[in-house]
């Protein structure tokens, strides 16, 4: 994909530009690519986990590799395919919507890229070395402590370097958001995406440090022998849940703001209306933000907590559908009226009205603490959170590619692969989540890897393993018309809609790789719609031509990582073999001897000259 | 658009940290890094006293804190601290070898407040036999006051390096930022002790 680096070089100097590059269009698209890769094996586990629910007592894979296909499905799809798509939009999109020439720390913003990475593969080598983790992607304790061999070290060493590269980001996005906003940019004129990233970034900082506490706890009890949740040493294993919750809750809005983003920029740009109520967006974007830390032990409605702690958790769970109810209502109202061109990306955003709507109703009756101990552990659960989760954040990437794909590869997708791709989509996703509320209500428990005959869950199972089938077929043709876009696609302009309003429309299709030429003066929200409203083709420049100061690339983050890795691996083993103990110590002097030299050789980046700068179209 | 990171004794900036962009980026930076720490520090003290009466038969709290060294090791890095303010006082009056005895003296006040901790470990492990296995309180108390530990060791590291690597070549605009992002940092080690003394020590004498 190295389309975007104008000038002609060899395979191996493409590869160290990819390897080194400290530019955030670029990492968005390796984020992107990497994302894309987990989605596709995690949506491989689930068809997996699909046709062994197909009929009764079916035994197409065992009960222990059952476990583990849930567990990798859902870790996968949570930490290294919806989480890293996300960001390699936000990495690419949000500084040209703020109109910046990179993100605040590209080196750190490389080094985050590498760490989900190798965290992923981390994850994904326990198929291979004895068996994946198999304690749900939850990994409660003590079940996670028992598990015998390594697969739940895998878990905790995988997301423990993504989680600290995921950390990197956040901050790095936070201090992009605040200090380097083109002349003009107030805050109350950032797009929405860009607000969404900024709140996302901030639940980011907030909620992972919780899950790396707990991680850390979790490796500590497995390989060192410590005792916290080990309760005949006076442990307890209450304290992973609300670890983990305290990090998992935000992180499902971690998820779902920036898909909240995503809609409020197309919906706008194809019904021709400017956002109907951003304050009230940009109010309620908070609002879920600080909400979503209030409500974690949700999830814990039946561990005992108490009748009270259950009430003010339900309250404030209930609570979290006013913002979220405020935000669909602006989606419509900006609709309402408006010149509405119909293509994918408008399909995906206008489906997901309805489809995450049903997933929040199934979420307020799951807030109702007395009620959840019906539903708690059942298909009821899991159809709510594939409504939210698919219907809402997997609508909004797909809808996301549609829109920003001539922007960040200079061709649009083949319109009718990407309606193909959405019917197909939608009707397989409805098929196969809706009949598992009733699945659920009618008693079947998730993760379990068989279903008895005549019990009334027969028919809704074939149904729902059916509606897979259509979506399979459906990411199929998406994936087809990538490639096919990759070779033959229709070359976009700029503007590549017409009818973009915020700054990334402004600039090339790709970007050139300072971006802006010229920094833009920005006049009001959505500032390319303004320009154009009175007649002018290009931004007003807030700055003369002059020469470019830019960030050097860097191999470091990538040597780094792999020297966390290495010292991750040996975590892993030393418990039984203390020669492991080598790779720790290796590992953790890669790394260390890494920041060392990043500490001691000066990095001052370097300047564009003001002709190369000047020779450049924008 | 200046190339030169050098400072101009005859125009000096208000804030040598923050006169670039770059130190403006690493001042916030930082100080958002800080909030996540702070979450980082707050989950492991909420599992220190969910289980610092879990002492399995082992010595309680009671019985294995003394406060006599403890409250020796809070002198060290709350003077610590004060020490890294005089540095970058010394810093923003363009005075760097004042601003590096400075520094210095705040990485000895470190350092002796990590040999005092190492001591109190050793103690309570040949002592008490109280160890990171024997008990969920022990794996808990260690977690804590070791994660703040590692911090003092990872900050002191810090320093130490910017002190060599810089000694020659003095003070200028590019590596100001870098003594003023240690310096908060070290400010935030302290408060976290601040808060482990009275939770950890001074609430499990009362108790």
């Amino acid at each position: 994909m190295g389309m975007t680096s104008a000038q002609k070089s060899g395979f191996g100097a493409t590869l160290w530009d990819w390897l080194t590059t400290v530019d955030h269009k670029k990492i968005g698209i390796l984020y992107l690519a990497a994302g894309a890769f987990f989605f596709l094996l995690g949506g491989l586990e689930a068809v997996i986990i699909r046709i062994q629910l197909i009929s009764p007592e079916n035994d197409f894979i065992s009960a222990g590799l059952y476990n583990e296909m849930i567990t990798m499905h859902g870790t996968t799809m949570i930490f290294f395919a919806a989480t890293p798509l996300l960001f390699g939009l936000m990495n690419y999109i949000m500084p040209l919507q703020i109109g910046a020439r990179d993100v605040a720390f590209p080196f750190l913003n490389s080094l985050g890229f590498w760490l989900f990475l190798f965290g992923g593969i981390m994850l994904n080598i326990s198929w291979f070395t004895g068996g994946a983790p198999d304690a749900g992607w939850t990994n409660y304790a003590p079940l996670s402590i028992q598990s015998p061999g390594h697969g739940v070290d895998y878990y905790v060493m995988g997301l423990q370097l993504s989680g600290a590269g995921t950390l990197m980001s956040g901050i790095n996005f936070i201090v992009t958001i605040v200090l380097m906003r083109a002349p003009g940019m107030t805050y109350m004129r950032m797009p929405l995406f860009t607000w969404t990233t900024f709140v996302t970034s901030i639940l980011v900082l907030f909620a992972f440090p919780a899950l790396t506490v707990g991680l850390f706890l979790m490796m500590f009890d497995r390989m060192f022998g410590s005792a916290f949740f080990d309760a005949a040493l006076g442990g307890n294993a209450v304290i992973w849940q609300h670890l983990f919750w305290i990090f998992g809750h935000p992180e499902v809005y971690i998820l779902i703001l920036p898909a909240f983003g995503v809609f409020s920029e197309i919906l706008p740009t194809f019904a021709k209306k400017r956002l109907f109520g951003y304050t009230a967006m940009v109010f309620a974007t908070f609002l879920i933000a600080f909400l979503g830390f209030m409500v974690w032990a949700h999830h814990m409605f039946t561990v005992g907590l108490g009748a009270v702690a259950n009430s003010i958790f339900a309250v404030a769970t209930m609570a979290i559908a006013v913002p979220t109810g405020i935000k669909i209502f602006n989606w419509l109202f900006t609709l309402w009226g408006g010149s509405i061109k119909i293509n994918s990306a408008m399909l995906w955003s206008l489906a997901f009205i309805p489809s995450f709507t049903i997933g929040g109703m199934t979420g307020v009756m799951l807030a109702s603490s007395v009620a959840d101990y019906q539903y708690h552990d059942t298909y009821f659960v899991v159809g709510h959170f594939h409504y939210v989760i698919v219907g809402g954040v997997v609508f909004a990437l797909l809808a996301a590619m549609h829109y920003w794909w001539p922007k960040m590869f200079g061709r649009y997708l083949h319109e009718g692969m990407g309606q193909l791709a959405f019917w197909t989509f939608f009707i397989g996703f409805h098929l196969t989540f809706f009949i598992q509320h009733f699945l659920g209500l009618m008693g079947m428990p998730r993760r379990y890897w068989v279903f008895l005959e005549n019990q009334g869950l027969d028919t809704g199972n074939w149904i729902s393993t059916l509606g897979a089938f259509f979506m399979t077929f459906g990411v199929i043709v998406f994936v087809i018309n990538m490639i096919y876009t990759t070779i033959k696609g229709k070359k976009a302009p700029g503007d590549a809609w017409g009818t973009g309003r915020t700054l990334e429309w402004a600039t090339a299709s790709p970007p050139i790789h300072f971006n802006f030429k010229q920094m833009p003066l920005v006049r009001g929200l959505d500032p390319l719609w303004i320009e154009k409203m009175e007649g002018n083709e290009k931004m007003t420049p807030a700055e003369p031509v002059d020469e470019i100061h830019m960030p050097n690339g860097s191999i470091l983050p990538l040597i780094m990582t792999i020297g966390f890795f290495i010292a991750s691996l040996g975590f892993i083993y030393q418990a039984g073999n203390s020669y492991w103990l080598i790779a720790v110590y290796l590992g953790m002097a890669i790394g260390l001897i890494c920041m060392l030299i990043r500490s001691l050789k000066d990095d001052h980046g370097y300047h564009i000259p003001k002709e190369e700068v000047e020779r450049e179209d924008d | 658009m200046s190339h030169d990171h050098s400072i101009d004794p005859n125009n000096m900036p208000k804030d040598p940290a923050k006169a670039t962009m770059e130190g403006k980026h690493k001042f916030l930076g930082l100080w958002i890094f800080l909030g996540g720490e702070t979450v980082l520090f707050a989950c492991l003290f909420g599992t220190y006293l969910a289980l610092k009466d879990s002492a399995a038969g082992g010595p309680t709290t009671q019985e294995l804190y003394g406060l006599g060294l403890v409250f020796l090791m809070t002198m060290l890095l709350l003077t610590s601290s004060l020490t890294s303010v005089y540095a970058i006082y010394h810093m923003k009056n363009n005075d760097f070898k004042k601003m590096q005895l400075w520094m210095g003296i705040t990485a000895l006040l470190g350092i002796a407040f990590l040999a005092c901790e190492i001591y109190e470990f050793a103690h309570y492990i040949h002592d008490y036999g109280f160890t990171f296995r024997s008990s969920a309180f022990g794996s808990a108390f260690y977690a804590l006051v070791g994660f703040h530990g590692g911090h003092v060791v990872f900050g002191l590291s810090w320093i130490i390096v910017l002190m060599i690597r810089n000694a020659k070549r003095g003070l200028d605009l590019y590596n100001a930022p870098k003594y003023n992002t240690f310096a908060l940092y070290w400010h935030f080690i302290d408060v976290v002790w601040v808060f482990i003394f009275t939770v950890v020590y001074l609430m499990g004498m009362v108790s």
